[in-house]
């Protein structure tokens, strides 16, 4: 591919593609690489192969029925989605849910997130090509798995959420099956730390590769770990706090280069902040209901529904009409593990949403990668994107 | 409170990569030792031979609740096909053989190759008469008119194979609080 260069030089470079289907990128998106011998000269990015139009399919249904649509947005932790869709439309509500349904989505937010790290670190593992770091944090994930299991009953996409309330109240013997969680997260932290944290390899591999500095990270509008690495300390649980965060003893986790093995080290460091949240929320886990009680929010319970036919008429209205959400427009950023994830909801009173945007944390980092791996060389670039934790599900929606 | 991630440079001993790699070396050894001498303690599962446990929880293929009579408990109200997202419910209704009872379903079918298994339609249920606990997670036919399972196909159930305190059941009609109801007005409940 001979290419004139703007100052008048006449390159050879070759042009390569990578993906749109390739073991490096995690799902489907493309990125097209200009090389001269083995360093990236200039690069295009491409997006779009994973859509599926969310926007336009949660405008089909009810309120309600957008749920299980967003479970496919990232759905290495598909229940923080759910949550933080559910905390947008309470948000539009201005309602609170029940101290128990805090606690518990505290949990299985901190536990997503600690799955969603496993496996952004584990892909990065296996891409710079150590399959043995890979199994490692799949242990704990695994644990996690068959909790998700047990408390929704599916493994991948549990839509576990509901508007004002939770799918079903947690199981017997939730607390040790937690607890065992974290304890087996803390040992296999220890192991990837051991293999990982000085070897030669990996360092050369990261350090210092695919940099960015605060203020582009900021222009970038980066959320999230990968602008925490960078050395901003910006978490929304703590910034805009919901779900009692602030009284939680944990601490914000950052990064000084913002480079791959920082955006790397501070996933794996959140891990560790995310199971301290963990144990303290097991302590505040008290019995209580979980559903708020408002037939216009969340339905009534089956139990009422049998008995009394004003819960009977409700529960007809709220699935065959949907939640009345407000008349307005509301966005509610939640922190999830990629960045924030906010839901921009356009409603007009009636069951339906009028429009839904999703605004991914993945879409500004990707939207960086280029200016990332420009100049570096191609194994740089792969590195590079394993660290963002493009998820292409959320990228693409 | 903040916690800053620290990157330090490689010291003279890791520059030589060989004591780091047997440190590494030293961890996935016990790993290996673990599979050879503790294996049931291995979080992995030899899939074909063993399979794994899937508890009543989980949402897998649907069933059709029955009366103690036989027929579907089902009323034809349709709020699982409005209810859910993927619209694979179809439903028709005929009238009902009973007379306390005005509806019946002549034909119930589910589209599991549809299906996005979210539980909203168990959820919606009026009169708990659609659950997902059959446990049966693989499908394999031959045509794609096959994955459209009748409502014979969703009646057809051992009552053996379901505990008494099912995790999805929700309080029935017929349980308790209902037959003191139903008592107090004469009539009889099954």
């Amino acid at each position: 591919m001979k290419v004139l260069a703007p100052n008048g030089e006449k390159l050879n470079l070759m042009p390569l593609n990578v993906g749109p289907s390739h073991g490096a990128t995690h799902g489907c998106l493309r990125y097209f690489c200009a090389l001269d011998g083995e360093s990236i000269v200039a690069t295009a990015t491409e997006i779009g192969y994973l859509h599926r139009g969310f926007e336009k399919m949660a405008e089909q249904g009810t309120w309600q029925q957008v749920i299980p649509y967003t479970d496919r947005l990232n759905y290495c932790s598909a229940m923080m989605n759910n949550i933080a869709y559910c905390r947008a439309v309470e948000s539009a509500y201005e309602i609170e849910i029940t101290e128990r349904n805090k606690v518990i989505r505290v949990i299985v937010n901190e536990l997503s997130r600690m799955a969603d790290h496993s496996i952004c670190v584990a892909a990065a593992a296996q891409d710079l090509g150590s399959t043995t770091g890979f199994f490692y944090l799949f242990d704990s994930r695994e644990m996690m798995m068959v909790i998700w299991e047990k408390l929704t009953g599916a493994r991948l996409t549990n839509s576990y959420a509901r508007i004002g309330g939770l799918y079903r109240d947690t199981y017997h013997g939730f607390e040790d099956d937690v607890l065992e969680v974290c304890k087996q997260a803390e040992k296999n932290l220890k192991d990837i730390h051991a293999v990982f944290d000085r070897n030669r390899i990996f360092l050369d591999r990261t350090v210092g590769v695919g940099k960015i500095s605060k203020e582009r990270a900021i222009d970038w509008g980066w959320t999230g770990p990968c602008l925490r690495a960078t050395g901003v300390a910006s978490d929304l649980r703590k910034d805009e706090a919901y779900y009692d965060y602030e009284t939680y003893d944990w601490s914000v986790v950052t990064g000084s280069t913002g480079d791959v093995y920082d955006r790397l080290m501070v996933r794996l460091v959140e891990m560790e902040e995310s199971i301290k949240i963990v144990r303290q929320a097991l302590k505040r886990l008290k019995p209580g209901p979980i559903d708020i009680v408002d037939p216009r929010i969340r339905v009534p319970a089956h139990d009422l529904t049998y008995q009394d036919m004003e819960s009977l008429i409700g529960r007809f209205k709220s699935v065959y009409e949907g939640v009345r959400v407000p008349k307005g427009e509301f966005y509610s950023g939640s922190e999830v593990a990629n960045g924030e994830l906010g839901f921009t909801l356009i409603s007009d009173g009636t069951g339906k949403p009028w429009r839904i945007k999703v605004r991914p944390p993945c879409l500004t980092q990707f939207a960086a990668f280029q200016e990332l791996v420009e100049g570096s060389m191609l194994a740089d670039s792969v590195a590079t994107l394993s660290s963002l934790n493009i998820i292409a599900g959320e990228l693409d929606r | 409170m903040v916690r800053q991630v620290k990157q330090k440079p490689m010291n003279w001993i890791e520059k030589l990569y060989i004591f780091e790699a047997f440190r590494g070396l030293y961890v996935t050894l016990k790993h290996a030792l673990r599979g050879v001498f503790r294996y049931e303690t291995l979080p992995t599962v030899p899939y074909p031979e063993q399979k794994p446990e899937i508890n009543h929880a989980y949402r897998a293929k649907h069933r059709l609740m029955l009366r103690p009579d036989g027929s579907p408990r089902c009323v034809a109200c349709q709020m699982c096909a409005t209810a859910c997202p993927a619209k694979c419910i179809y439903i028709e209704a005929s009238t009902s053989a009973d007379g306390r009872i005005e509806k019946s379903i002549q034909r119930f079918d589910i589209d599991h190759l549809v299906c996005v298994f979210c539980g909203l339609c168990v959820e919606a249920c009026p009169v708990d008469a659609i659950r997902m606990d059959t446990r049966e997670t693989s499908y394999v036919h031959r045509d794609r008119q096959s994955f459209i399972t009748s409502m014979e196909e969703l009646m057809d159930w051992d009552p053996k194979d379901y505990p008494e305190d099912d995790f999805q059941s929700q309080v029935a009609p017929g349980g308790k609080r209902n037959k003191e109801a139903l008592d107090s007005w004469g009539l009889k409940v099954n």
